[in-house]
C-alpha cells in the first residue's frame, strides 16, 4: 500500500522539517559563551557576624514582604536551620564555634549561579538565563510555572509562590542583576555587610582572593573554596573554616548534573537523526511486511 | 484507521447493544469524577497551594508521577499496537488497534489537561510552541512538543472512524438539511484523503512515542544527587521506553477484557493469547536492562537495606516484572482468561509503581523537612480524572465504531 515514492516523498518531507526544527532549536538554546570578565560574589563565612543586615537589604531591593531594620537583629531565627523561600531569596543560618572559640559560624544561604545551571538548562521555555556576566536571570512573564528548574537545581535553591493562583512565581536571588549588569553596582546585600563578609567583582579575581586568604591563614580556613568546581562551578564563592558537608553544602560531582541530560537530548536529537533513521527503518519494515502480505493474498486467491 | 486497512467491522454500541449507558457502577465512577472537578475549580481559584502538599523541597508529587508519567506510558497501547497490526502487517491484530487507539487519544488528552492541572501558569503554556522560546536543552521541552505533535497524530488518526460513523448517514434537521449532501461529499473526500496519507501518520505516531517515552525519563536523569540511586541512571530514558513497549501491549490485553466484561460481550481470546506472548520477553529485555544497570553503578547493595524504598523497589521489580514474566510464560495461564488478565494488571500496576517511584518515592532533595505525601485533594483530582477517562471511553465506543462487531467476535 506505499509506493516507493510514496515512501521516499514522506521521508523528504519530514527530513526537511525536521532539520528547520533542529536549526531553530540550535539557534535559540542558551549556551553562552561566558564573559572571562564576568561577576561573582565571595562570601568569607569566617567574617560573617550574623547581624542579618543583608536579609533587609535584599528584601528591600527586591520588593519582598519584611520588616524594619531592627526585626532582623533577631536571633532567635538561628534556633532553626532555615532555606530561603518564596519570600526570601537569601537567609543567614548558624552553626557552632570552631573548636576552642566562642565565635559561632554564620553562612548566608542563596542562588550560586552554577557556571552551567542544571536549572538554565531544565526550563522548558528559557525563562531562566545564565548572563555570560554571571547572573542567572527569571523572566517571569516567559514562565510556565512547571517548576522542573527546582527538581533540577543541586542546591535546591529556587523557591515557588504557591499561595497565588494566577501569577506565581519562581523565586531565588537574581544577584540584584538590575544594579550588576545595569550599573556595574554591587548587590545590595554585599553593600550593606559591616564586616565586608561579602565582596563583590570579577569572578577570576575572587577565585584568587579567595586562594590567598587561604594561604595566608591556613589555620583559619578549610583548604577548600566553595564554587571552585562544585557542580561545574559557581559564579558565587564561599570560603569557611570547614567541609563544605558540615555548613550543609551537598555533595555533588564536579560536573554540572545538566551535562547528563544535555548529553542525552544531544545524542539522540542532534540534526534529528535518531528520530529519521527510526522512521526510515518503521517505513521499510512496513513496506516489506505489506508486500509479504499482498504476496501471500496473491497466491491463495 | 483508515479503512484500507480496516478490514475488520466495526460498530457502535448505541442501538447494536443490549448493555444501558447507565449501571451503578458507572453512575459511581461519574460522581468521583464530579468530585475531581470541584477540586479542578478550587485549585483555579485558590491556587496550587490550596489543594496539594507540594512545597519548595517536593515541586512534584502524584499530578505528575501518576497523572502525568504514568498516563503517558499507560496509553503506550496505541503505538505498540499500531506497530504490530500495522508496521508489521499482523492482520489478526486490527481488532484491537481502534481500542488502544481510543484509550491513546483520551489518555493523551488527560496527559494534556494533568499537565495543566500542574502548571502554575498554564495559561502560558503556548509559549512551548514558540521558536523564540524552544529551548532544545530541557528534556521536558522534547517531552512537551513530541506530546502535543503526538496527540494531534492520533486525532488525524482518529478521523477515519468519525468519518464511517457519518458517511452516508449525514442528517441535519430543516434549513441545515440542504447541507446533507455536501457535507457528506466532504467527508467522503477527507476520508480518501486520509486513507492515502494514513501511513505517514502511523510511522510518525510510533517515531514520535519512541522520542517522548524515552524523554520522560530523561526528565529525572538532571537530578542525580536527588534521584535515588536505584532509580537514578543515565539510562533512565532506554528503560521507559523498554517498560512502555512491555505495558504497551499489557494494557491493550487488560483493557480489552475490561471492555468486554463491562459491555457483556466474549473476551477476544483468540487475539489476546497470542499477543501475550510477546510479553515474556520485552520483559526479559526490560528487566536485564535494569539489572545490568544496577549492577554497572554498583547501586545493587541498596536492594539489599531494609528501607521503604528498597522495598518499593522490590514490589516494582516482583510483581510487576518477574511474577508475570513467568505467568505469561505458561500456555496454559495465556488461555485462562482471568490469569490472562491477573498477568496483564501485574505488569501494568508495575510500569505505575515504576513511574512513580522515580518522580516521588524516590526524590531525595538535600535539604528536606519531612516526606511529601499527597493532600486528599490531590488524590481526588487523580482520581476524578481517571474516572472522566473511563466515561470518555464508554461515550465514545456507544457513538462511535470502536468496539468489533459482536457476530466477529463469536464466529472467529
Ligand atoms: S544554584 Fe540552583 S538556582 Fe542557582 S544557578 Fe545553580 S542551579 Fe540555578
Ligand atoms: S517553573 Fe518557570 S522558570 Fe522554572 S523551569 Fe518551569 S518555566 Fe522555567
Ligand atoms: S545578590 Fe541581591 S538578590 Fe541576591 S541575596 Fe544579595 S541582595 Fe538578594
Amino acid at each position: 500500500m506505499v509506493s516507493r515514492r510514496d515512501f521516499f516523498k514522506i521521508t523528504g518531507t519530514v527530513a526537511g522539517t525536521a532539520a528547520l526544527t533542529a536549526v531553530g532549536a540550535e539557534a535559540s538554546a542558551p549556551h553562552p559563551k561566558l564573559d572571562p570578565d564576568r561577576f561573582g560574589v565571595l562570601t568569607d563565612t569566617t567574617l560573617c557576624i550574623g547581624c542579618r543586615r543583608c536579609e533587609w537589604a535584599c528584601a528591600e531591593q527586591n520588593d519582598l514582604p519584611h520588616g524594619d531594620l531592627e526585626s532582623f537583629g533577631d536571633t532567635s531565627v538561628f534556633d532553626l536551620m532555615r532555606r530561603p523561600d518564596a519570600e526570601s531569596y537569601t537567609v543567614v543560618n548558624r552553626y557552632s564555634p570552631p573548636a576552642g572559640t566562642d565565635q559561632p559560624l554564620d553562612v548566608k544561604v542563596q542562588c550560586l549561579h552554577c557556571e552551567h545551571p542544571a536549572c538554565v538548562s531544565a526550563c522548558i521555555v528559557g525563562a531562566l538565563v545564565k548572563s555570560p556576566q554571571g547572573p542567572v536571570i527569571y523572566d517571569a512573564w516567559k514562565c510556565i510555572g512547571c517548576r522542573y528548574c527546582m527538581i533540577a537545581c543541586p542546591f535546591q535553591i529556587p523557591a515557588y509562590e504557591y499561595a497565588d493562583p494566577l501569577t506565581p512565581r519562581i523565586m531565588k536571588c537574581t544577584m540584584c542583576s538590575e544594579r550588576t549588569l545595569a550599573e556595574g553596582r554591587p548587590p545590595a546585600c554585599v553593600e550593606m555587610c559591616p564586616p565586608e563578609a561579602l565582596v563583590f567583582g570579577r569572578r577570576s579575581e575572587l577565585l584568587e582572593l579567595a586562594h590567598r586568604r587561604i594561604m595566608e591563614n591556613p589555620d583559619r580556613y578549610h583548604p577548600e573554596v566553595i564554587g571552585e568546581h562544585i557542580a561545574g562551578g559557581t559564579s558565587w564563592l564561599m570560603i569557611t573554616d570547614r567541609p563544605a558537608a558540615e555548613i550543609d553544602i551537598p555533595e555533588l560531582s564536579n560536573e554540572s548534573p545538566a551535562v547528563i541530560t544535555e548529553t542525552i537530548q544531544h545524542g539522540i536529537f542532534k540534526g534529528f537523526t535518531g528520530p529519521l533513521m527510526l522512521f526510515g527503518i518503521l517505513g521499510i519494515l512496513m513496506k516489506s511486511s505489506s508486500d509479504k502480505r499482498k504476496e501471500k493474498e496473491d497466491e491463495n486467491g | 484507521m483508515a479503512d484500507s486497512m480496516q478490514h475488520h467491522k466495526a460498530l457502535p454500541l448505541a442501538g447494536n447493544s443490549a448493555v444501558p449507558f447507565f449501571t451503578p457502577g458507572v453512575i459511581v465512577i461519574a460522581i468521583l469524577a464530579a468530585a475531581g472537578v470541584a477540586t479542578l475549580v478550587v485549585r483555579l481559584f485558590l491556587g496550587l497551594g490550596a489543594v496539594t502538599n507540594f512545597n519548595d523541597q517536593y515541586p512534584w508529587g502524584i499530578w505528575i508521577g501518576i497523572d502525568v508519567a504514568s498516563g503517558v506510558a499507560l496509553a503506550a497501547g496505541g503505538f505498540t499496537m499500531a506497530f504490530i497490526a500495522h508496521v508489521m502487517n499482523n492482520e489478526k491484530y486490527h481488532v484491537l488497534v481502534r481500542p488502544a487507539l481510543l484509550t491513546a487519544a483520551i489518555g493523551y488528552t488527560f496527559v494534556g489537561l494533568g499537565v495543566c492541572v500542574d502548571l502554575g501558569r498554564y495559561y502560558n503554556i503556548w509559549h512551548v510552541m514558540m521558536p523564540s522560546m524552544w529551548q532544545g536543552n530541557s528534556a521536558l521541552f522534547e517531552v512537551g512538543m513530541c506530546v502535543m505533535i503526538y496527540l494531534t497524530v492520533l486525532y488525524i488518526e482518529f478521523l477515519p472512524i468519525v468519518c464511517e460513523r457519518f458517511i452516508g448517514r449525514v442528517n441535519l434537521p430543516g434549513v441545515l438539511g440542504k447541507m446533507n449532501g455536501f457535507l457528506d461529499g466532504l467527508l467522503r473526500v477527507l476520508d480518501k484523503t486520509l486513507a492515502r496519507v494514513m501511513t505517514f501518520f502511523i510511522i510518525a505516531g510510533v517515531v514520535l512515542s519512541c522520542a517522548h517515552q524515552s524523554s520522560l525519563g530523561t526528565l529525572m536523569a538532571i537530578a542525580p544527587s536527588k534521584l535515588s540511586p536505584l532509580w537514578h541512571t543515565p539510562v533512565l530514558p532506554l528503560l521507559f521506553l523498554l517498560s512502555a513497549f512491555a505495558v504497551g501491549l499489557a494494557m491493550a490485553i487488560f483493557e480489552s477484557v475490561l471492555a468486554s466484561r463491562s459491555f457483556k460481550r466474549p473476551i477476544e481470546m483468540h487475539v489476546l493469547s497470542p499477543l501475550a506472548r510477546m510479553i515474556p520477553l520485552l520483559l526479559v529485555v526490560y528487566f536485564a536492562a535494569k539489572v545490568i544497570d544496577l549492577v554497572n553503578r554498583d547501586a545493587w547493595p541498596l536492594l539489599f537495606e531494609a528501607n521503604f524504598r528498597a522495598l518499593m523497589f522490590w514490589i516494582e521489580i516482583g510483581v510487576g516484572v518477574i511474577i508475570p514474566t513467568f505467568l505469561f510464560l505458561s500456555h496454559r495461564l495465556r488461555r485462562n482468561p482471568v490469569w490472562l488478565f491477573s498477568s496483564a494488571a501485574m505488569v501494568v500496576f508495575g510500569v505505575v509503581l515504576n513511574r512513580f517511584n522515580v518522580f516521588v518515592t524516590g526524590y531525595t532533595p538535600p535539604y528536606s523537612e519531612g516526606q511529601y505525601f499527597p493532600a486528599w485533594t490531590e488524590v481526588m483530582l487523580t482520581v476524578g480524572m481517571i474516572s472522566l477517562i473511563v466515561l470518555l471511553y464508554r461515550i465514545w465506543v456507544f457513538i462511535f465504531p470502536v468496539l468489533p462487531a459482536e457476530e466477529e467476535v463469536e464466529h472467529a
